[in-house]
């Protein structure tokens, strides 16, 4: 047993921890943040020069051919930095997406242009209220041609192309879903962004009428795929999370020392320091856990399911916490536009509900937690 | 990252689990792994036989304090066997928790700090069970303020004089020897006038009165000391430098209780699976699922932890203040997790004897065990403590008393 990162990867992670602190500031965050951009094409450019967006790509689709441990590590640096670029959308969902179901000329077209950078690609799951689930996919797919609406959907403005669900099937069970690759840039799409919790990352709603679709994996089978491309990304992203819950409480604990109150530093009164403690439990907690589904994704094994779902909510909840006592910390200054506190909160809080909310994924938990106590 | 044994790791773990499998005290075990924290009782046999007897058939086939050297008692294994073995010894291994303070406090103290002809005779028969130790720390005025204690000692001769009183100690009415923390200069500030020894338990002059506790049973006492007599020889370290050896004992006593403390999760979940409500199984009841998954993930994430902290541990780490996190999770979780399975019970939730209780009263005992876990070794708000300061780096707690002559510092809060 060996339950750390490698060398290796812990390396690779420094390199993006560096890389990262130079081009993603929070200045140039906030340039997304302001609406004076849709997503950091500088950074996004930047990211594919540096092999961050094909890590997980095999080579002979234009990736590194790394390994899935490696993409783990870039994730959290995206994530401590708030990143404002469409990674997650792309990397974790649309290129996990390709990997699992598509054929080989589907994969020889996009995941090269994912990993240099060229494509955005996105998952087109939601249709307004409700979590992950085949009944609330209303949206039709016949004869290849698709018509409903999606929203949102993230980074939709910016995307190439999507991976829609959409209803082959009449009743509301798995069967009845299957995916399909949408080229957004051709004829029957009409997208409109919409505001939302963190503008440093889009949202759109997506109207396909009549629109020409290929389909992504066999017919029927889009529920099962879907379920394995949301239980790595839960994975993935959790390791945002973790990020992002290691920032807010960094930011927290620098400023506990440098501000004083009554004659003290702040981090000198018991109820700041307990704060900040159980900010760093809750972070670690989901750090561990995440390492657990971090293993799971890699080997690809049989516990990934369970793993990958008390990865979601151990990090949701951490980043939710951290975020949100970030502010508290901070005081009036932390309720400023000015201080970078409230980047975090709306982060923390739109990821929260990416994949589905944290109830959505305490019933998948329990779910799966079952069916391996049954097995 | 990898969670698959190595060939040498899968090897061990054979060896192992054989060897248990042809000595463990299998009669006992259905009766302890249904035992929950706070009653671990056998019905037909006295706990405290069976358990020295299982680790002295432990200690003779090589498999007792296994990360202890060869030559105290132990076996020189690496930390990830250690984990292996407590995975193999499954059940057993509640057993050896009447030993806990001895393996996990007092004798990585007395590595650490006693003579090597005393570590060599008396490391052994603790490891083996055969002498059970006990941690005389705690008193009326010195808890988690430990360097407020009062206990006095006086040289006399190459002799200790001690005098004075310990409360909370547990064990200490069926252990032979005990680490004792005393006041050796009370003109001194607090943290620089202290001098640890190790002592007979059975000396002259020692009397230990069992506590009722809140709970109802009795696991820990009070002892007090009258005219007690140490050979200058028994002290651990140098006079005066006793603070300097007891932070070696608390920080071996938060791994030690830290990863042997249990959640109550797989109680909750194995009664949760099978408990029917008003509306159908409980496990499919929307409530129930959102409590348990949130239960989940901490007692995953407190499992994993532990095992990031191993690796590190095998990698050449210390075991640094990062392992409070443990016994801070799982206190309030336990107690959180036993007060909802009797929600779950209704108005039957109150009865707790274990014939007529539901699940034998395991989530009763269960709750009335739980404050003592979110006490014994360091407060919720000391762990808090440490975790901020040593941790994170935050500024001590101001200290009223830190440059003042013990002598002088007040001892009531009122009048
Ligand atoms: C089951 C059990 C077994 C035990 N076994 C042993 C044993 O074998 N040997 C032994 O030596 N001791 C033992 N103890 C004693 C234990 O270590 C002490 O009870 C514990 O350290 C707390 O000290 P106290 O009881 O004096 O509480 P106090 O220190 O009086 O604490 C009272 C309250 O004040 C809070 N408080 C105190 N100081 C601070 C601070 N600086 N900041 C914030 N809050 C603070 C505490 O968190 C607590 O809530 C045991 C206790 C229990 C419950």
């Amino acid at each position: 047993m060996n339950f750390d990162f490698s060398d290796d990867q812990k390396q690779l992670r420094d390199q993006a921890r560096k890389f990262l602190a130079e081009k993603c500031s929070p200045k140039a965050v906030r340039v997304v943040l302001d609406g004076k951009a849709p997503y950091d094409k500088e950074l996004w450019k930047g990211l594919a020069e540096m092999g961050f967006l094909g890590v997980a790509i095999p080579e002979e689709f234009g990736g590194a051919g790394a390994g899935h441990l490696e993409l783990c590590v870039i994730a959290e640096e995206m994530g401590r930095t708030n990143a404002p670029v469409p990674f997650s959308s792309t990397v974790y969902l649309a290129a996990e997406a390709l990997l699992i179901a598509g054929s080989d000329a589907q994969k020889k077209k996009w995941l090269p242009a994912i990993a240099s950078g060229e494509a955005i690609g996105t998952l087109a799951l939601f249709e307004g209220k409700g979590n992950p689930s085949p009944k609330n996919v209303k949206l039709t797919a016949a004869n290849g041609v698709l018509n409903g609406v999606k929203k949102p959907v993230a980074d939709g403005a910016i995307a190439n192309f999507a991976v829609v669900a959409a209803r082959t099937g009449s009743g509301g069970r798995d069967g009845d879903i299957s995916l399909f690759l949408v080229d957004l840039k051709a004829g029957g799409v009409e997208v409109k962004s919409l505001t939302n919790l963190d503008p440093t990352r889009g949202q759109a709603e997506i109207t396909f009428k009549d629109c020409r679709a290929e389909p992504l994996g066999p017919a029927g089978e889009g529920w099962s795929i879907l379920t394995q491309v949301l239980d790595r990304a839960a994975v993935l992203c959790a390791f945002e999370q973790v990020g992002g819950s290691d920032r807010a409480l960094e930011m927290g604990r620098d400023y506990a020392l440098d501000r004083i109150a009554f004659g003290r530093q702040i981090g000198s009164f018991q109820a700041v320091k307990h704060m900040l403690a159980d900010m760093y439990v809750s972070a670690t907690l989901a750090r561990s856990n995440s390492y657990y589904g971090a293993w799971a994704l890699s080997t690809n094994a049989g516990e990934l399911p369970e793993a990958a779902a008390a990865a979601r909510i151990s990090a949701t909840q951490a980043f939710q916490h951290c975020a949100k006592n970030n502010i508290q910390v901070h005081g009036g200054m932390g309720f400023t536009w000015e201080f970078d506190c409230h980047m975090y909160y709306r982060r923390a809080n739109a990821m929260a509900l990416g994949l589905g909310s944290l109830s959505y994924w305490e019933d998948q938990l329990i779910d799966r937690m079952r069916k391996k106590n049954a097995a | 990252m990898n969670f698959d044994d190595t060939p040498q790791e899968a090897e061990f773990r054979a060896t192992a689990r054989a060897w248990i499998a042809a000595n463990a005290p299998k009669q006992y075990e259905e009766e302890l792994r249904k035992s929950s924290l706070g009653r671990t009782q056998l019905k037909n046999a006295n706990i405290l036989d069976v358990a020295k007897a299982w680790q002295k058939k432990k200690a003779d086939a090589g498999w007792a304090c296994l990360h202890w050297p060869m030559e105290y008692g132990g076996r020189g294994a690496s930390p990830i066997e250690r984990v292996i073995w407590q995975q193999e010894e499954g059940a057993f291994g509640k057993l050896s928790h009447m030993f806990i303070i001895g393996h996990g406090m007092c004798g990585p103290t007395m590595m650490a700090f006693a003579r090597e002809e005393h570590k060599r005779s008396y490391l052994p028969p603790l490891a083996s069970g055969e002498k059970v130790w006990c941690q005389l720390f705690s008193e009326p005025a010195g808890g988690s303020d430990v360097a407020g204690l009062r206990t006095r000692a006086e040289k006399d001769g190459n002799d200790w004089v001690i005098n004075g009183q310990k409360i909370w100690t547990s064990g200490a009415h069926y252990s032979d020897y005990g680490i004792l923390l005393t006041r050796t200069d009370p003109s001194v500030p607090k943290h620089k006038g202290l001098t640890m020894f190790f002592l007979d338990m059975k000396s002259p002059g020692v009397e230990v009165r069992p506590i009722k506790q809140a709970s109802g049973a009795s696991d820990f006492n009070e002892v007090y000391f009258t005219n007690v007599r140490i050979p200058d020889h028994q002290r651990l370290g140098e006079v005066n430098d006793g603070w300097n050896v007891s932070l070696t004992t608390l920080m071996n006593e938060r791994s030690a209780i830290g990863a042997g403390v249990s959640t109550g999760f797989p109680e909750l979940f194995d009664y949760c699976s099978n408990l029917m409500l008003e509306d159908g199984p409980a496990i499919e009841n929307r409530a129930v699922r959102s409590k348990l998954a949130n239960w989940a993930v901490k007692a995953s994430g407190l499992r994993y932890t532990s095992m990031r902290a191993i690796s590190a541990l095998s990698k050449g780490d210390r075991p640094g203040p990062e392992n409070s996190i443990g016994k801070l999770v799982a206190g309030s979780m336990i107690q959180d997790i036993a007060s909802y399975a009797l929600d779950l019970q209704g108005g039957a939730g109150v009865v707790s004897g274990a014939e007529d209780a539901e699940l034998a009263g395991r989530f009763q005992a269960m709750l009335l065990r739980a404050p003592g876990t979110r006490v014994e070794g360091g407060t919720d708000e000391i762990m808090r403590n440490i975790i901020a300061e040593r941790v994170l780096g935050l500024p001590g707690d101001i200290r009223v008393d830190k440059d003042v002559p013990f002598n002088k510092i007040p001892t009531k809060g009122r009048g």
